[in-house]
């Protein structure tokens, strides 16, 4: 049983549960003392010692479920039929004496446990079987072939063919239904390897479709890819989150408070007995965020903009702007309503024309450049692709010059910056910053390393 | 009282809850149960007035422990939480020994002979005389050990955490100029926390983690019966059937199990037999503690008594 309980740490661990060996062992002390004798109480046992989240609580009872209900060997014969069969057994055994070259005493293990139908014989060998070919090492869904064939091997495959063979020539009538039970067999053996998988394979091959959708180009994803991509920029912003948002207070030794100190200390006449150190505040990031929402950076618009507003706990104040043709503030839109209804509503307002950069400048300067303190950091999204209209660079220079930090994220490769109408060597001259963003992965760095600046 | 630990099954744990006046669902007595038996502390979570701090309670009750306090806020440090020194009582002992000081050292000829002699005094001021024993000190002191219930413990800073992390898992503290003082008889401990901010890991891997959420129908009725005596069964029935209603709704804070209990001693109070909509219209601000809220509500009240009702009558 210690065994099985190793086996189902393991798939919590395939399922997204961290179950560091320290826990693993509170969990077996704890085993220990309620017994497997009632499932819910092991149920209720392992989420209470494993689990340490409502999210991680949830996929170990999904897991729970899934391990503890390992597909049963099917009955394929009724009752009675088992019965009919036995008899059939029993008829050509008493048969034996008559005929001396009866196949029966000369079938293997395998064969004959099929032929019995002992249902709890044939689980436990492929249990034996499923530990010696280490099936809970399996971790893509490539390996299922392999893993099926070792499984069989291990069962004693070889031995079985050779009976049927054997029997084909001497007994057509058992050889047909040995085949058919090998084939129920084979059928059990895929579906207890396709359930390993799900059960040990699955942070595998998540990762791995993660990894893959992290270097995606952005703007060219499929549509079923989009879902999966918005999970992915949520998981990014928990990261985010969880690593910058630690209080941003920290005492400086070193600097004495000589007011605070002399103040705590009036009770003892002045004298010291408790110092106060000066504190360093260091400021949340502000951030103002005009993106591009025209056809060819619209997805990444998108991607950025619900990251950006995902990020609460670490950004005191993020505005962000849209424009194509011209300017509009979004803030509002994205903060109350959900992210598919914002993405749409904005959109439908300025989305999908051809790009103008400067008059959009032209509506920002206007309206919303008192929005830029000194504080703030400033993004800038898009190709910078002014379709030959004036770029106003001396805007983006206002800007720079009022800002923190100026930073630009591009959707296009470094190529193809300043050919044909791309005016980006004349803006990034006013840029701090200057990056190539068009995968999930250098978004996050963008983001991340904007958020640093202010740490 | 029984105040033999640990319990001997899950069953005697729920019992001995009830006692109390605790109804605890199997979740709870299992973790309450494990706590004892692999002496770990339970971490709490869920939203707010589900019983959380309620549970400390009964434990302590059940158990005829005293229950030792601490409830966190934003800037607790180990001063106010842990130990602190009697500052003003070292300073008047120095006074007022200051006259004693001349006749210690009155054998020394030299500076570094009264050093000496000084020295071997060694550290009076900073002996177990002067310290101030805050919540987490006086758990582990406690001869007949105790529940401590570090209450809302997201509402501290993430230092504060690294500070619980040794008592913890060893049932100890460490006092720089005493040493490590150990637990007499370990506590039983209880965190809990309505999940403000994210815990660390290093902390929540020291502990069993139980999440309380809003209890079945069932459990509610009979947690209703326990803490409101004098209610009846129709009544009851139908408080929890219109609040299981309202959870259903968008609501900024949903009402919780503590909300229930105090409206079934209001409506016991307005000796109301059973709801109808003008009560209810009346009483809806216990129940809900915005206005949005209560106005989201007040529209959708007429059918939730009506359904209420129905279950009353046939549930």
């Amino acid at each position: 049983m210690r065994e099985e309980l190793h086996r189902f740490f393991r798939a919590a661990r395939g399922a997204g549960v961290r179950v560091s060996p320290a826990e693993s062992i509170d969990a077996m002390k704890a085993v220990a003392d309620v017994g497997f004798a009632e499932r819910g109480i092991l149920r209720d046992t392992l989420l209470l010692t494993l689990a340490k989240s409502q999210d991680e609580k949830q996929a170990l009872g999904d897991c729970f479920d899934l391990f503890f209900s390992q597909p049963e060997v099917p009955e394929e014969t009724a009752p009675e039929d088992a019965a009919d069969s036995k008899g059939a057994d029993s008829a050509p055994s008493e048969n034996e004496a008559g005929d001396p070259d009866t196949p029966a005493p000369a079938l293997g293990d395998l064969a004959q446990m099929l032929m019995s139908r002992d249902r709890n014989a044939i689980a436990a060998a492929m249990a034996a079987a499923s530990n010696a070919a280490s099936l809970s090492d399996i971790r893509y869904f490539t390996q299922r072939g392999i893993f099926s064939s070792r499984i069989l091997e291990a069962l004693g495959i070889e031995r079985l063919r050779d009976d049927l063979d054997a029997l084909t020539a001497t007994n057509p009538g058992d050889a047909e239904r040995l085949a058919a039970a090998l084939e129920a067999l084979r059928e059990n053996v895929r579906e207890v390897v396709n359930q390993a998988l799900v059960l040990y394979g699955r942070e595998e091959t998540e990762n791995l479709r993660n990894e893959i959708l992290r270097n995606a180009p952005l703007a060219r994803l499929e549509r079923r890819q989009v879902e999966q991509m918005k999970a992915l920029i949520r998981a990014i912003a928990r990261r985010l989150r969880e690593r910058y948002s630690k209080p941003r207070k920290r005492q400086r030794r070193g600097h004495l408070d000589t007011r605070k100190t002399l103040r705590r200390n009036a009770a003892w006449g002045g004298v010291p007995f408790l110092t106060s150190w000066k504190r360093r505040h260091r400021d949340r990031p502000k951030i103002v965020a005009i993106c591009d929402v025209s056809g060819s950076v619209a997805q990444v618009s998108d991607f950025f903009l619900l990251l950006i507003h995902s990020l609460h706990e670490v950004v005191d104040d993020v505005r962000s702007f849209a424009f194509s043709g011209h300017l509009i503030e979004v803030s509002d839109i994205l903060d109350t309503k959900s992210p598919e209804e914002a993405m749409s509503e904005i959109m439908s307002k300025v989305g999908f024309g051809s790009s103008d950069y400067g008059g959009s400048f032209v509506d920002f300067e206007k309206s919303f450049l008192r929005s830029v303190t000194p504080k703030t950091t400033v993004i800038v999204l898009g190709d910078a692709r002014t379709n030959n209209l004036d770029p106003r660079a001396d805007i983006l220079r206002t800007i720079s010059e009022r800002s923190k930090r100026l930073v630009w994220l591009n959707p296009e490769g470094r190529m193809a910056w300043g050919w044909g109408d791309s005016e980006m060597p004349r803006y990034s001259a006013f840029c701090t910053v200057v990056r190539q963003c068009s995968t999930a992965k250098q978004l996050e760095r963008a983001v991340s390393d904007i958020v640093a600046a202010y740490q | 009282m029984n105040t033999q630990l640990p319990a001997d099954s899950i069953e005697a744990v729920t019992r001995g809850l009830a006692s109390a006046g605790y109804i605890a669902s199997k979740q709870i007595a299992t973790a309450v149960y494990l706590a004892e038996k692999i002496e770990k502390p339970i971490l709490v979570e869920g939203p707010a007035g589900v019983g959380k701090t309620e549970l400390a309670k009964a434990l302590a009750a059940w158990r005829g422990l005293k229950m030792i306090r601490m409830q966190c806020y934003e800037g607790l440090d180990e001063a106010k939480a842990l130990y602190e020194w009697k500052y003003a009582k070292q300073l008047l002992y120095t006074q007022i020994l200051k006259d004693k000081l001349g006749e210690v050292l009155g054998g020394a000829d030299t500076l570094a002979a009264a050093l000496g002699k000084l020295h071997d005094f060694g550290d009076v001021f900073f002996s177990k005389e002067f310290v101030e024993p805050r919540p987490l000190l006086q758990a582990l002191e406690q001869e007949k050990g105790c529940v401590l219930l570090v209450d809302e413990i997201d509402k501290s800073d993430a230092e504060f955490e690294s500070l619980l992390l040794e008592i913890l898992s060893d049932y100890q503290v460490s006092i720089p100029e005493l040493g490590t003082v150990s637990a007499i008889v370990k506590p039983t401990v209880i965190l809990t926390s309505n999940g403000e901010r994210d815990l660390s890991d290093a902390l929540k891997r020291r502990c069993l983690h139980l999440h309380i959420g809003f209890p079945e129908q069932k459990l509610e009725e009979r947690i209703v019966e326990s803490r409101v005596p004098g209610i009846s069964a129709t009544l009851r029935k139908q408080i929890v059937g219109f609040i299981n209603q309202v959870r259903a709704l968008d609501l900024k804070k949903l009402p919780s199990v503590s909300e229930t209990i105090d409206w079934a001693r209001v409506l016991v109070l307005l000796q109301s037999s059973e709801l109808d909509h003008e009560t209810v219209k009346d009483t809806l601000n216990v129940l809900l503690k915005y206005e949005a809220d209560i106005e989201t509500t007040i529209p959708q009240v007429s059918g939730f008594v009506a359904k209420a009702g129905r279950h009353g009558v046939f549930g």
